[in-house]
Order: structure tokens, then C-alpha cells, then sequence
């Protein structure tokens, strides 16, 4: 795996707040991945991304930029999108997280977003797809879609494709949230 | 791009987090982390201390009570820009912060990070800048209230001293029948502005300008009123002839670069575009209860 | 009868484990004990190091090794120059780490091993690298004058390679013009910017003496041969795998890069398996550029805009090392005419050293800024002549009955005179006027000049030389428990939809279901004989190589079906997955028997084992269990070599309306028409365009690199190189012509690169026309930006 960052430490306690912690030192987090509890030891500097993709085995996050612009690492964190690779693996103790590992069912059923992706040709080499997921699963589930085609990019701004020129994931977001809407 | 190695506090209390900041050499305060994570990956800062707001719940508060939108620092900007109180009293904060990034890094990005970053290109330091807006600052020692006129000093350097943390942002609200309005433009959705411009306009019975406010990002090393379109303003009907004139005083009152964004002369440019823009629609706003 | 999968919009196997987090990419693959590697790099342009100290580095806890060039032994050579060619003076190519000498801003200096990469970039920066500055001029104009400072002591100004064609007599044609028109037009540096940056891991096997890379790499045969090569070990003992591949658009064609070797090296050194992977910093600053080129280019026209002759001489900037030679301008060079007739040209380019990173083909591959000098000139022919810029490009179309046309003399990449194949340039441009409804956009614009808005419409044509050869090759096999086919070649693919696209072609052939067909690709243990996977040529060189084995595995299984049925061959139909007697479904067998039966030893695994053993032995095999002559089983490895290239073209334009405020531009409509023979998969076909006009907008308004004077790269990261998003990409109106390449089985023409050719003009032409009743001067380069118009306006003023 990615290194030792978040390996057991079997002397790793929960974060204290007076304590100083020292780049070598673990500090114990435990939070929910995929309907999953997790408990580990993490380096203060170790990236969420790093934490799932590493120590995880999760490596369906990708990381495309570690500076927020490209979105391939973007991650659910209490039911809301933010990007891995701008979280520290410890700021996310007692969260729940989802990744793209956990949008299907546990039966194998495909989310609608992920089922129109293909259906609509919205992915290519794949690489920037499960940031897409993320953002598109969080959209139609719970914000209003545009009208326009134009409302529709501006809501898919924040996530860089560099094969699709975004036809395909523009229609793929269309079917998906028709499909939501439809079920009610 | 990893970060570097730091010291790695995470208080539970407010006066925890004001007992690291005294005691660290070099402290960088870690809130919602959006530009702080970037600056760490490209080690562009290699602080010696972390101090993680995280679990200081104390700032995480948004209050409007008394003509003031008092937020505190740790108040995710998505949370701010979608509460409805706040739209009530002061709608030019939710126009203005739709122009900040995307909606993904406002969910994690805080209200007193961006203000504290002090970005010279980004918004809520522009808006506190417009509204003349009141920051907080604590240490061990004690509170005070710093004007936005005097907060923001430099590119990236506010008047925090190394031992305070800002703890809360406060918008004022918009008087009764106040124009507003917020537009900035970025080559990319999304991105930090080349330009942008915030105005409020008030207006007498008479229908002239009473009282109107400017302010830029994008421009400058701070964010800036434009004093001398205010002025210039004052007791004129208001239409395209004065706002044109306005934002040809704004254009000349600032003095840019060229940088890979944008030349200088279209920068300024721009600016006066969007200086007429937004007063023409903050004059559209005008009027109603007086 | 199964329907026809070849030309269905058929969804992709692919997506199954893309969609649901089951990728594989580099840096997914769960290596134990795998160690991490960084790189430090050069910080200045051009230097000699005088201190070079990893002693802090080495000691710091957790760092396994660092290596700098005098680590590496026989592996401190000098990487080879992939494609030589006469023309190429001074060849330069790069060691894997810098000597005394660097030669631009990111040139690898030191690699560092550690438990993981933090480690390894906290190592890095404690390496201590002191320079000696030398002046540096990084516009290629500047630095092919005399007295500029030199990237490479001994290569006077700084020239490269310097070639010259002429086809048919450009002397004459300009003495018979009745017009010539001049424009110098430059396009400036980009950057590919695959989502996926560069990756490499690499394991050793000591005992079994197997070296394993796994690399993002468009060409993993080319890369096993390097390393063979260079670490001096039999080609079987070097496997290279390039798994899920990001994205790659070009770059990930050159090898080895430092990491190829560097990683690799490690790992045996080691004993350890080791991984790179580069990030965005590096990326911008490491992985390979392209784009710019000045062009001087002149026109000889009659008075009715019939073009008589072409005269272009460009700079192309090719960085600071010729790794990947003349690619890049041989292809500007040959595109230059475009779809024009032009019996005249005179086409020279210099290649000049800049201290930069090594510039190699990027998406288009010098085509778009060929196709910018070309188009640029003739909308200024036009505007020249008065005569309609769409007109004037009817008038000097090649027409179908001209076809193959050849430019004699012009030697295309695959070192063949441009010869193109088949086209309907015509029927392509009128498509385009019915899609557009020109006379109502001309209506709209006149409405919106009377408003005072700029509103503009621009276009361009192009043609793209695209499946080069010399060959490909697959190999097809059918799994004699599950009859599904598998299918191997020697391309890899980086989105572009290989596993789909190849199953159809088999389906088609053997009677089975697209997703039947398991296509693995890009690992040599399993193929290792093809190129590599560029130039728009795989649907063109290993589609048709399918087909071929695909048509040969379909003879061997009804021959093997003919034998169990009793039954003549030629009465051997295949269809869902069994073979039968024509007219009898009922008297039939599964593939999956055949597949068995055609094996001799037979056990009984399964019930189709067991129902092909009711065969045997079959009436007609008396002899030996194989017969000589066979081979057991359905198995077939076919190759297809293409005569030349084959010629894709189209047609693309846009209506734009500019800002006055911003000087942004709307893409109010975006149409594009293209040609790229018959589609295996339009829905693929259309992917892989839409792609391609996005990329090709970055290249018109939004992507510039930008080196300051000092050689230092003033916009290396995603926030400040401005690659769109959703919001920055047109929807694109899309119409396919299909007219079949007469060159191969398929009538297959190469798309790839298509969508990013014309942009850039389609931008330039557009936005031209939006302002010229400004007067606004020419635009003469891309990418264009909100500053540049504002200049292009305040120019306008000026004039006024």
C-alpha cells in the first residue's frame, strides 16, 4: 500500500486538544467509510485522498491535481462533496464518508448516475469519472437541476474532464436526475 | 505535492486554540482548509504549527441580530450563503459568494479562512470592504474590532497580529431600499477573479444618489473602495451617463500588472465595465420602503 | 441472424469497473512492500551545477537511496532519438539524470527512494543544488538569431533540424499570380494535461531474473524494447504492462522518461518493487509540451481566388532536447495545403533549441497550427479578393474524381508522399452551410451589428493524414469452457474505447455478443508485436487487423464446426454464440464445443467438454490426433500494414458573440461536420470528437503556457493554466459524413485527433469577424484571450 501513514499504531489515541502533536506521532480517528467503521492511526499531514486510496485499499478515489481545480478525488463527507486531496485524514474523525466504492448497492445494483455514465458515453479513460460520480450523485439527489444546458455546465464547473469534452456527462447528469425525479 | 512535516494541534476550546497561537514561533491556522491544503501540497508554506479550528465549536455561529451579521469564523461559507435570515437582511452576500470557487469548496471552505487568506482577488474580503465590515480578532490578551479599511493591509497579510486569530466576520446589513449588487468576472468559471466589483446605492427623496459604495478585488494588493466614483456619485441622478463616468474614474484610480491572467490595460478596462454594470443593477434595486 | 455490431452505438465494456471504482490505473496496483520515489529538479533554465550535496538527504529517517547521475553506471547515456532523420544537424536527447548541465526548469537532477512519498519529497528538498546561471532566450524568433544565447554550446543558433520541400514549381505559380497575400500567424505553447499525470512502478524478480514495469505509457512494446536495450536484459525478461491509462493525448508516446528509467533501476537495485507518480507540479515542468510555431506563409492566387501556389517557412520550437525528431513540424509541414488543390509549395521549417521543456506531437500533432497558417490566409485571401470565405475554399477544393491525389515530393511521417485517399470536401462544406442556415445567421448578424454587438461567425477546414503503419496486429482466441473470444494486439489505450470497439469487429465475424469478446491490451506478456498508439491510427491499422483475424478465426471455426456437424464449411453460419448448419439451427454446436473439440487432449472439465468429446474422434481426423499442419485449438494472430495514410477531414464553425465589458467570447453555436470513413461506433466517434474540440478550445482561448524571461514557467498548475471545465466547452452540434477509405478492409479513417485540428482558426476566423467592422487588425494568434482582444479593440481605436 501507500506508505505507512496511517498504519496501526497500537499506542495511537484518540486526538487531545492540548496535545502537540509531532509529525511522526499517529493519532487514532474513527469514522464510517461506505457503511463501514473504520479505525485507524494517521499522521497529522497525511491527506484524505492518501488515507483512502494508501491505507484503505479505496483507490477508485483518483487524485488528479492535490491542489482542489481538477475534482477526481471529490468524496462525500457527512452526506456533502468536498475534495480528499484539501482534507487532512484526521479533520475527518467521527464523519461519515463515501466514495466511489459506495455509490452502487450492496447487491451490485448500479446507482442511476453511475448507470447513465455509461449509458450516455460520459466517461473515456475513466480517470476523472468517480469525482464526477461523487458531484453528479450529490446534485440530483439533492439540488435542484438547471434548465439550460448552460445551468447544467455551470453546475458541473468544479469537476475537469479531458476526453469527454463533457456532451456525454452532460447528458449522462440529464438522464440520471430524470430518472431520480421520476421515482420521486 | 504532499505537505510538509508540521506540529499538529487540534484545541477543543477557543482559548485552547488562543494558547497554541501564543505559545507557537510560526503557527498557520487550519479552518476549512481550501487554500491552506493547496499552499501545504505545493509547500509553498512550511509552517511549524497546525492549529485545527475544527473542534472549537464556539465559532462556528451565525447571528443577525442589531443592523450587524455577525459570523464566526469557522462557519462553512455554504452554510452562511444558504441561510435565509441572512438573505433577508443583506442579499448582496449570497450574490457575491455564489462567485466564490464552486459549491464543493464552499461546503468545506469557512467564512473567516477566506477572510483571513485575504486574497486581494477574492469576495468576502471585497464585500467587507464595500460594507465596511468588522472583523474580530482574540488572543490570550483579549478581543478587539478591526475595520475592514484597516484589515486587510497586503497581498496574503492582514493586521492579525501572529498571536491573534480572527474569530468573527461581521456584514453589516443593507439599509432599507439599498441597491446592491456583485459581478466579477474569471476566465474560468469558478476561478479567482481578474476582476470584480461590489456596489450599494442608496438614494434620497428626490431620486439622486445619497450615499453609493464601490469596491474591487482583482485590482490591486488589497481589495479597495473606489473613493473618487463614490464622491463623484454623491447628489447625481442616477442612469448610465454618471455609472459610465463612474467606472472611468474606477478604471483610473487603479494601477495593475500584467500577469498571465490578464494585461493591465484590460484589467482596467474591465474594471469599469463592471463598475457601470453593477450600479446600473444596484440602481435597479434601489428604492422601495424609505 | 444477429444484428451488425460494426457501426452500432454499442455501450462500452470498459465502463463496468470504471464506473463502479475497479479501475486500474499506475497508482492503484497493490505492490507489496512497494517503495516511493521523488525527484529533484532543476530550478533554473539554464545552469551548470557547481554543489550537488545529498548527504542531508540520504539521512534523513526512512530514505531508502539517492541516486544522481553517477549512481547510474551504464544506464548514464544519453536517451535515444527516437525517430532520426537527415535533416536533424544537431541531434540532442537527454541523460535520465543531469549531468553539470540543465537545460530547462524541471529537468531531473536527483531521485530519491523512500517508504513513501512524503518522505521522498521531504528528501528531495533537502538535496542541496547550487548553479552557475547562464542567459537563457526562450522565443524560439529570438533564439534563432545570431548572438542568442545557445541551449547547446556547439549548435549554432540554436537550430535543430532545418528541412526544405518543394512540390511542383512554386517559382512558377507565384510569376503567374494575379494576387499574393502575407501573414505571419503563431500559435504558442501548450500542454496536453492528461488527467491522469505520468506514472511507473516497477518489480524485479531477482531469481527469475524478470524485470515487471507497469507505466502509463501509449506505448508499452516501445518501452519494453528501451529497457531491454538499456538494462541489457532478453526481451522476455522485460515485461511492460500499461494498465487503466489516464488520458493521453501524445506525450505518453515518448520514452523512456527519467522515471522509466530511474524507477525500474531502483527497483533492482533495491530489490524492492518501486513507484513514481508524477503530480501536476511536476508535470507541468516534466511531461512533454507542444504548439508553438511562426509561420510566414504567402498565397498565389488568380483574381477568382484560385490558388496557384503556397510558400511557408516556419519556426518551430522544439524545447530543449529533439527526443522524438521532426514529428511535430514534418507534419505541419505536410498538412500545409490543407484540402486545396495547390499544385505549388514551398514548405520550410527551421527546429530551434529553446531552453524549455523537449517539445513532442500534443493532439494534432503540428496540424493545428499548419491548419491555422492555411485558414488564416485564406479568409485574408478572401477578405482580399472579395470573395465569401466560404466560397473561396469551394473554389480550390480537391474533388472526388481527383482522388488519390498526390503532392509529389511531400513526404508525409510514414515516408511516403502525401497521397489523399478519398474525401467529398464539397458535400462537407455544403453540409455545413444547411446546418448553420446561413442566410439566417447572416440576417442575425446584421440585426446585432446594427446594435453594436460583435457577433461572428468563423470557420475551418481541415484534413488530417491519420493511420500511420507500418503495422498491427491481434491476436483472437476462443476460450474453449466459456466460447467467449479473447482478443489481444500490441496498442494500449487511454479512453478511447479499444475493448468495444475491437469486440464489435470480432462479434461481427464469430457471431457472438460484443460482451463476449475480452479484449486485453497493453501488456507485451500477452502481444508483443505492434507500435504504439498515436497518430490517430489505431481503428485504422489494429481495427483492420482485428477484422483480418477476426475473418481467419471465423474460417478456422467453421472449418472445426464443419468437422463435429458433418457438414460442408461454406454451410457454416455463426450467430448467438453457436455455429450451425445454414437453414438448420437445430443441427448446431456451441462455441464453446468447438473451441473444445478443436483442442485433441479433451478432458472432460464441463458439460461443453463433454459434448464436444461425443465427437471424437471426428470421421475426417483418421490420423493423428493433430494433423500435420494444424495447431490446436481457435486461436489466430493476424497483421495489417496500411499503403500509406488515410485522409480524415471536415469542417467545423462557430458563431461567437464577444463581450464589449470582459472581451469574453460566447460560443453561441458550435457545428461540426466530419468524415472519418466508415464509424465502428459513433457513439465512441462522436466521444472522441467532442473531446477533441474541447482540447482544441483550451488551444483557442484558454491554454498558453508561459515561460518568463528567465525560462521559469509562470503558470504551472491547474489554477493558473486554464483547462475548461463544462462551462468553458460549447455543445457541439455534430454531423458525420461517412466515405470509406478505398485502403483498407473496413474503409476506416482515423479520428482521434480530428476535433482539436481546427479550433483554433474556427476561434481566430470567428472572432475576426465579430470585430472587423471594428477595424480591428488581423488575428494572427491563438491562443486568443480576454487581454488580447482587448488589445485587438483598443488597436481598433487607434486606427480610428
Amino acid at each position: 500500500m501507500n506508505g505507512n501513514h496511517g498504519t496501526n499504531h497500537l499506542d495511537a489515541e484518540p486526538v487531545d486538544g492540548d496535545t502537540r502533536y509531532g509529525p511522526d506521532d499517529r493519532i487514532a480517528i474513527s469514522l464510517t467509510v461506505n457503511g463501514e467503521k473504520v479505525e485507524a492511526a494517521v499522521s497529522p499531514r497525511l491527506l484524505l485522498s492518501d488515507f483512502l486510496r494508501g491505507d484503505l485499499g479505496l483507490t477508485g478515489t483518483h487524485v488528479g491535481c492535490e491542489h482542489g481545480v481538477c475534482g477526481a478525488c471529490t468524496v462525500h463527507l457527512d452526506g456533502v462533496p468536498a475534495r480528499s486531496c484539501l482534507t487532512m485524514a484526521v479533520q475527518v474523525d467521527g464523519m461519515e464518508v463515501r466514495t466511489v466504492e459506495g455509490l452502487a448497492g450492496s447487491d451490485g445494483t448500479l446507482h442511476p448516475v453511475q448507470r447513465a455514465f455509461r449509458e450516455c458515453h460520459g466517461l473515456q479513460c475513466g480517470f476523472c469519472t468517480p469525482g464526477f460520480l461523487m458531484a453528479v450523485t450529490h446534485l440530483v439527489e439533492n439540488e435542484e437541476l438547471a434548465e439550460t444546458d448552460d445551468g447544467v455546465r455551470a453546475q458541473l464547473a468544479g469537476n475537469l474532464c479531458r476526453c469527454t469534452g463533457y456532451m456525454g456527462i452532460v447528458a449522462a447528469t440529464r438522464r440520471a436526475a430524470a430518472e431520480i425525479a421520476s421515482k420521486g | 505535492m504532499k505537505p510538509p512535516c508540521y506540529e499538529y494541534v487540534a484545541p477543543d476550546t477557543l482559548a485552547g486554540a488562543l494558547r497554541v497561537r501564543a505559545e507557537s514561533e510560526d503557527s498557520v491556522v487550519l479552518a476549512g482548509g481550501q487554500s491552506l491544503v493547496p499552499t501545504l501540497n505545493f509547500r509553498l508554506a512550511n509552517p511549524d504549527t497546525v492549529i485545527d479550528l475544527r473542534r472549537v465549536a464556539e465559532l462556528a455561529t451565525i447571528d443577525t441580530r442589531d443592523g450587524m451579521i455577525r459570523v464566526g469564523a469557522m462557519t462553512r461559507q455554504r452554510t452562511l450563503e444558504r441561510n435565509d435570515a441572512v438573505l433577508a437582511r443583506n442579499p448582496l452576500i449570497r450574490e457575491t459568494m455564489e462567485y466564490i470557487a464552486h459549491p464543493v469548496i464552499r461546503n468545506r471552505g469557512t467564512v473567516g479562512g477566506s477572510v483571513a487568506h485575504a486574497d486581494p482577488a477574492s469576495e468576502l474580503p471585497c464585500l467587507l470592504t464595500l460594507l465596511d465590515g468588522e472583523l474580530t480578532a482574540r488572543s490570550s490578551a483579549g478581543a478587539r474590532t478591526i475595520p475592514a479599511a484597516e484589515f486587510f493591509e497586503f497581498v496574503f497579510t492582514t493586521a492579525l497580529e501572529p498571536e491573534e486569530l480572527l474569530v468573527e466576520v461581521a456584514f453589516p446589513v443593507l439599509e432599507p431600499g439599498e441597491g446592491w449588487a456583485f459581478r466579477e468576472f474569471a476566465r474560468r468559471h469558478g476561478d479567482f477573479a481578474v476582476a470584480g466589483a461590489g456596489a450599494t446605492l442608496l438614494l434620497d427623496d428626490a431620486g439622486r444618489i445619497a450615499r453609493a459604495r464601490l469596491a474591487a478585488c482583482g485590482v490591486a494588493t488589497t481589495p479597495v473602495r473606489l473613493r473618487a466614483a463614490e464622491e463623484a456619485l454623491r447628489g447625481v441622478e442616477p442612469g448610465s451617463e454618471a455609472f459610465r463616468a463612474a467606472g472611468e474614474l474606477a478604471r483610473d484610480a487603479v494601477t495593475t500588472v500584467d500577469d498571465t491572467a490578464a494585461s493591465a490595460d484590460y484589467r482596467r478596462h474591465l474594471l469599469s465595465g463592471l463598475v457601470n454594470d453593477v450600479l446600473t443593477r444596484a440602481a435597479a434595486r434601489a428604492g422601495g420602503p424609505r | 441472424m444477429s444484428t451488425r455490431q460494426f457501426g452500432a452505438r454499442v455501450q462500452r465494456n470498459e465502463d463496468a469497473r470504471l464506473i463502479t471504482g475497479r479501475g486500474r490505473f499506475v497508482d492503484d496496483l497493490p505492490l507489496d512492500g512497494v517503495l516511493h520515489g521523488a525527484f529533484a529538479r532543476s530550478a533554473v533554465a539554464r545552469g551548470r551545477i557547481t554543489h550537488l550535496d545529498t548527504t542531508a538527504a540520504r539521512a534523513l529517517p526512512g530514505v531508502h537511496r539517492v541516486y544522481t547521475h553517477a549512481d547510474l553506471g551504464e544506464l548514464d547515456v544519453t536517451m535515444p532519438l527516437l525517430i532520426p532523420h537527415p535533416c536533424i544537424g544537431h541531434p540532442r536527447t537527454q541523460y535520465p539524470l543531469a549531468h553539470e548541465d540543465v537545460y530547462h526548469v524541471g529537468q531531473a537532477i536527483a531521485f530519491v527512494v523512500a517508504d513513501d512519498r512524503y518522505i521522498a519529497e521531504d528528501a528531495a528538498r533537502l538535496i542541496e543544488i547550487d548553479y552557475d546561471i547562464l542567459p537563457v532566450e526562450v522565443d524560439p524568433a529570438k533564439a534563432a538569431l545570431d548572438g542568442a544565447p545557445l541551449v547547446h554550446e556547439d549548435v549554432p543558433n540554436n537550430i535543430a533540424a532545418h528541412l526544405v520541400q518543394v512540390s511542383g514549381d512554386p517559382d512558377a505559380a507565384f510569376a503567374a499570380a494575379d494576387h499574393v497575400t502575407r501573414i505571419q500567424v503563431r500559435v504558442d505553447r501548450s500542454t496536453a494535461a492528461p488527467m491522469e499525470c505520468l506514472s511507473t512502478a516497477a518489480r524485479w524478480d531477482a531469481v527469475s531474473g524478470e524485470l515487471t514495469v507497469w507505466d502509463g505509457t501509449q506505448a508499452p512494446i516501445g518501452l519494453r524494447g528501451a529497457l531491454s536495450s538499456l538494462f541489457d536484459l532478453d526481451e522476455d525478461k522485460v515485461r511492460v504492462v500499461a494498465p487503466d491509462v489516464g488520458g493521453g493525448f501524445g506525450p505518453k508516446i515518448v520514452f523512456p522518461y527519467s522515471n522509466e528509467i530511474l524507477v525500474p533501476f531502483a527497483a533492482k537495485d533495491l530489490r524492492r518493487p518501486v513507484k513514481w507518480v508524477e503530480d501536476r507540479s511536476e508535470n507541468f515542468v516534466h511531461m512533454t509540451h507542444e504548439r508553438t510555431q511562426i509561420h510566414d506563409i504567402e498565397l498565389a492566387a488568380t483574381s477568382d481566388g484560385v490558388v496557384l501556389g503556397l510558400r511557408d517557412t516556419f519556426l518551430h520550437d522544439t524545447g530543449s532536447f529533439i527526443p522524438y525528431g521532426i514529428a511535430v513540424a514534418q507534419v505541419a509541414s505536410t498538412q500545409i495545403a490543407g484540402p486545396y488543390r495547390i499544385p505549388a509549395i514551398h514548405v520550410t521549417f527551421d527546429c530551434v533549441y529553446t531552453p524549455t521543456v523537449p517539445v513532442t506531437p500534443y493532439r494534432g500533432c503540428g496540424r493545428p497550427q499548419a491548419n491555422f497558417a492555411i485558414e488564416r490566409a485564406m479568409d485574408q485571401l478572401a477578405a482580399e479578393l472579395g470573395i465569401d470565405r466560404f466560397e473561396i475554399r469551394r473554389r480550390n477544393f480537391i474533388t472526388p474524381d481527383e482522388f488519390p491525389y498526390t503532392r509529389p515530393d511531400l513526404v508525409f511521417a510514414d515516408g511516403l508522399p502525401v497521397t489523399l485517399d478519398s474525401g467529398r470536401y464539397d458535400d462537407a462544406l455544403a453540409a455545413l452551410e444547411k446546418a448553420l442556415d446561413l442566410d439566417a445567421i447572416r440576417a442575425e448578424q446584421e440585426q446585432a451589428r446594427a446594435e453594436g454587438r460583435m457577433l461572428g461567425l468563423g470557420l475551418s477546414f481541415y484534413v488530417e493524414g491519420t493511420g500511420l503503419g507500418p503495422y498491427e496486429g491481434a491476436k483472437i482466441r476462443l476460450h474453449p469452457i466459456t466460447g467467449k473470444a479473447y482478443v489481444n494486439t500490441g496498442l494500449t489505450a487511454q479512453g478511447q474505447g479499444h475493448e468495444t470497439a475491437w469486440a464489435q469487429i470480432v462479434a461481427d465475424q464469430i457471431g457472438v455478443r460484443p460482451e463476449d469478446v475480452i479484449v486485453v491490451e497493453g501488456d507485451t506478456g500477452v502481444f508483443d508485436w505492434g507500435v504504439a498508439t498515436f497518430a490517430s491510427r489505431a481503428a485504422v491499422v489494429s481495427g483492420n487487423a482485428v477484422h483480418i483475424a477476426a475473418v481467419s478465426a471465423r474460417a478456422r471455426i467453421a472449418q472445426a464446426a464443419a468437422n463435429m456437424l458433418e457438414a460442408d464449411p461454406d454451410d457454416i453460419e455463426l450467430a448467438d454464440g453457436r455455429a450451425f448448419v445454414r437453414g438448420t439451427t437445430s443441427r448446431g454446436v456451441t462455441l464453446a464445443e468447438v473451441a473444445t473439440m478443436s483442442n485433441p487432449l479433451r478432458y472432460a472439465f464441463n458439460k461443453a467438454a463433454q459434448t464436444a468429446t461425443q465427437f471424437a474422434p471426428t470421421a475426417r481426423s483418421t490420423g493423428k490426433p493433430l494433423p500435420d499442419g494444424e495447431r490446436p485449438g481457435i486461436e489466430v494472430s493476424e497483421y495489417y500494414s496500411p499503403p500509406h495514410a488515410t485522409w480524415a477531414y471536415g469542417v467545423h464553425a462557430a458563431l461567437v458573440e464577444v463581450d464589449p465589458v470582459t472581451c469574453d467570447i460566447d460560443v453561441k453555436r458550435y457545428v461540426c461536420v466530419h468524415d472519418c470513413g466508415n464509424m465502428i461506433n459513433p457513439m465512441i466517434v462522436e466521444g472522441q470528437v467532442a473531446g477533441g474540440v474541447a482540447q482544441g478550445m483550451g488551444g483557442a482561448f484558454y491554454e498558453k503556457l508561459e515561460y518568463d524571461e528567465n525560462g521559469v514557467l509562470r503558470n504551472a498548475s491547474f489554477m493558473d493554466f486554464l483547462v475548461p471545465y463544462a462551462t468553458e466547452v460549447p455543445h457541439i452540434e455534430m454531423i458525420h459524413l461517412e466515405t470509406p477509405s478505398p485502403l483498407n478492409p473496413l474503409g476506416i479513417k482515423g479520428v482521434g485527433e480530428a476535433g482539436t485540428i481546427p479550433v483554433g482558426q474556427v476561434i481566430a476566423s470567428a472572432v475576426e469577424d465579430a470585430l472587423s467592422p471594428l477595424g480591428t487588425p488581423p488575428v494572427r494568434q491563438v491562443p486568443l484571450s480576454p487581454s488580447a482582444i482587448h488589445d485587438l479593440l483598443r488597436q481598433a481605436r487607434v486606427n480610428v
